[in-house]
């Protein structure tokens, strides 16, 4: 039931600063459009999955099913977008030829070598050089895994998710929706349903990662939603620090991107998950771009510690909230984002901070910038648990506003059951003052690098916790992204 | 190098609010003048509309930079073309630490003046000599840019960046004004060094005592945004002595 698809259009660059906007043509295979058991069945065939994983997926959809026709998608989230019609997205869209992982890197089509090169995706030996492995996502299918071998050589495992259930089923099994059930909201339960791949780590216990672990995620197919799912544990006494990257090509019609990602950090380990988040925006009249509506979600055990960074520059809608349940005594939890919102992009984003164990410990420093229309909202939760003896967190929520059209929010739900609690929360608003910019050019910056030295600086304290490269990455994107909006 | 020309200049979008009532006035290379005057008479209005910030208009007269008029010119055009203000309030830019913003402003006008641009290196080992010469608390400058500065620290890092980006027009705006002894000394010792044949420097100042430690070719008295006399060295001690009073009641006559 599937039909063969050669997708081949031209690609319309014109009328956007997004840099990341090209189609590459390689031949896809697309399942029909629109979701139904069959297309869940069809996936899980497609991906040779063991049965519990289709019963999984069923019981998924189901609650989908009901979710759907009861209460729908979430309304409280500050973003105004036309309703999403589920029938008119494909499910399954994965290059041909890939139905079977890729051996290795010989196995790639080149067109999509070409594409990951073309966005500065370092796939082949400069994978090693660069120090990082590399998962490649293209339309929810991995690609390409760079340098599983060396990892293998330390019991650790970066792979797709795919493999992981096959090579790694007892794992997968005892994992899978141990941190976000498949009941848990509407997007997580339409991901649990049609996710077709994602990225899968494993590190064992006491090992620390030596190098950086990234995934690079692609949306390459017109009409076709993005489900893909990740999962990263680190056993007791791990280490791993961990990068995404995300781009879509400039598309007049929005696309889908539901993703999921759960975190298990087991005593005393400790994950770190960055995020460079640069999906399509949208035109700078507000057509097309991508609704990034995404799930996630990390389990920290005793004296474990798991660390969100993010950097969301994207995406013509943004829901994501990315959480820590503080489930152990001593564990930490840290969020640290900056999130733009350009031209018509709307972003609601934050975390929520679940502290359980005694002396838990948050951080969140949230970073709006809003320029155009733009609407920034930062949604945060902050709940202690009655048994949460002595637990501290500490907010700092600011916004910059670039321009006076655009709107930043605050949107702080604090819930205390323990009075031995410490909670404190800052929060400040400010403008990118004219005595800045004139100080910065009277020493012979531009009135755009002058704006874009300001904005960086402000958002150098959720930067610096980035690993290098990519906070050079992440400084480039935000001055991309303002262009037009400054100078 | 520098000619003022009967310049007026008002506040943007504020009507009457003439601050600066037609200045005259002539830097040649290698001078150094000094602009004295009460609060409030239009010094700071001056120098900023000299660096062509937007908030005022110029309503009349020309500015000239070797022969050229730079009205026209925005304020990192007009960095490019060797000037420099010495801020009497440097703005605070969390996040951007000095080093990093020196070096954008020393690339920027390499870049614009086709000029190769300074090596890392070379612009680290600068800059660390002259956070020493001009006394900041080294790790005052691995912070952000004016953050948390105290007023003396501020005017430091301005005397720091004037060192490095040597200019060739150098205006300072009340860089002494809360200065102990030290850091005044520091600042005309800066100056004093920087002093050539090719480079020119604009001095505002209010009070006499920073003239003690540099000797300027030309002392300007700036009342009510006019400048009513000009004079040799000596004004500045007839100011010292005698105060703005009698300059002020014949500004105000004509006012
Ligand atoms: N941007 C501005 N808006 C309104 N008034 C201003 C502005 N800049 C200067 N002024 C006014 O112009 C006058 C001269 O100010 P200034 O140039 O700072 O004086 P000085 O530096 O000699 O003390 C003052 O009355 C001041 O309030
Ligand atoms: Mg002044």
């Amino acid at each position: 039931m599937t039909n063969q698809n050669t997708i081949s259009r031209e690609s319309d660059l014109s009328g956007g600063e997004y840099k990341w906007g090209f189609v590459t043509d390689v031949e896809t295979d697309l399942a029909p459009k629109g979701l139904s058991e069959d297309i869940v069945r069809l996936i899980s065939a497609k991906k040779e999955e063991p049965g519990w994983l289709l019963e999984w997926r069923l019981r998924a959809y189901r609650h989908w099913v009901k979710l759907n026709e009861s209460e729908g998608e979430p309304d409280w989230a500050m973003i105004d977008y036309p309703g999403i019609d589920y029938q008119d997205i494909y499910y399954y869209a994965a290059p041909k030829g890939t139905n079977e992982a890729p051996k290795s890197l010989d196995d790639v089509d080149p067109e999509m070598l070409a594409t990951f090169e073309k966005l500065g995706i370092p796939l082949q030996e400069r994978a090693a050089l660069a120090g990082v492995a590399v998962d490649a996502v293209f339309d929810s299918v991995s690609v390409a895994t760079t340098m599983e071998k060396q990892l293998g050589e330390l019991g650790i495992i970066f792979c797709s998710f795919g493999n992981a259930v096959k090579n790694h089923p007892e794992l997968v099994k005892k994992y899978l929706g141990s941190v976000v059930p498949y009941t848990d909201n509407f997007f997580a339960t339409l991901n649990a349903a049609v996710f077709t791949d994602g990225s899968f780590v494993y590190i064992p216990p006491g090992v620390k990662c030596p190098i950086e672990l990234m995934t690079y995620f692609r949306i390459n197919t017109e009409g076709s939603g993005q489900f893909e799912r990740t999962l990263i544990i680190a056993d007791e006494g791990a280490y791993v620090s961990y990068l995404e990257g995300c781009t879509a090509p400039f598309r007049k019609t929005s696309q889908l991107h539901a993703a999921t990602v759960e975190l298990v950090a087991l005593d005393n380990s400790e994950i770190k998950y960055s995020t460079i988040q640069n999906w399509f925006p949208g035109t700078p009249d507000g057509e097309g771009g991508v609704y990034n509506f995404v799930t996630k979600r990390g389990r920290a055990d005793t004296d474990a510690k798991i660390s969100w960074t993010q950097v969301e520059t994207g995406s013509a809608i943004t829901w994501k909230y990315p959480s820590v349940i503080l489930k152990g005594d001593n564990s930490v939890g840290e969020f640290f984002s900056v999130a733009l919102a350009n031209n018509h992009q709307q972003a609601d984003t934050g975390t929520k901070m679940i502290h359980i164990g005694k002396n838990t410990k948050s951080t969140i420093v949230s970073k709006g910038i809003s320029a155009g229309k733009g609407n920034n909202t930062y949604r945060g939760q902050v709940q202690i648990m009655p048994g949460a003896e002595n637990a501290v967190n500490h907010t700092q929520c600011d916004s910059l506003l670039v321009g006076d059209e655009c709107g930043a929010h605050t949107v702080p739900y604090i819930e205390v059951r323990n009075p031995t609690a410490r909670l404190e929360h800052e929060a400040s608003t400010s403008k990118v003052s004219d005595d800045q910019l004139f100080y910065l050019m009277a020493r012979g910056l531009s009135e755009e690098e002058a704006h874009h030295m300001i904005i960086t600086g402000w958002s150098r304290e959720v930067f610096k916790e980035l690993p290098f490269e990519f906070a050079l990455e992440a400084a480039q994107l935000l001055k991309v992204s303002l262009e037009g909006a400054v100078g | 190098m520098l000619e003022i020309k009967n310049l007026h200049a008002s506040v943007v979008d504020i009507d009457d609010s003439e601050i600066l009532r037609g200045i005259d006035l002539t830097v040649n290379k290698g001078e150094v003048h000094a602009i004295m005057g009460p609060n409030g008479s239009g010094k700071s209005t001056l120098v900023n509309v000299l660096m062509g910030r937007f908030d005022y208009e110029v309503t009349a007269g020309d500015i000239l930079v070797n022969n050229e008029s730079i009205l026209a010119l925005r304020p990192d055009q007009r960095a490019h073309l060797g000037m420099f203000l010495a801020f009497q309030y440097p703005a605070e830019i969390p996040g951007v630490r000095p080093w990093q913003f020196l070096k954008a402003a020393l690339d920027s006008k390499a870049e614009a003046n086709g000029e190769e641009k300074m090596s890392v290196r070379t612009f680290s080992k600068l800059f660390d000599e002259k956070v020493e010469a001009v006394g900041i608390n080294p790790n005052l400058v691995k912070r952000s840019l004016n953050e948390g500065f105290s007023g003396g620290e501020k005017k430091r890092n301005e005397m720091l960046q004037l060192e490095v980006l040597k200019p060739t027009l150098a205006v300072l705006d009340e860089t002494d004004s809360g200065l102990d002894v030290d850091a005044l000394r520091i600042v005309a010792e800066g100056v004093n060094s920087m002093r050539s044949p090719e480079r020119s420097f604009i001095v505002v100042t209010h009070y006499q005592r920073l003239l003690n430690y540099i000797t300027p070719d030309v002392v300007h008295i700036l009342v009510n945004g006019k400048i009513v006399k000009a004079g040799g060295a000596e004004l500045a001690l007839e100011v010292e002595k005698n105060g703005y009073k009698s300059y002020l009641a014949a500004a105000g006559a004509n006012a």
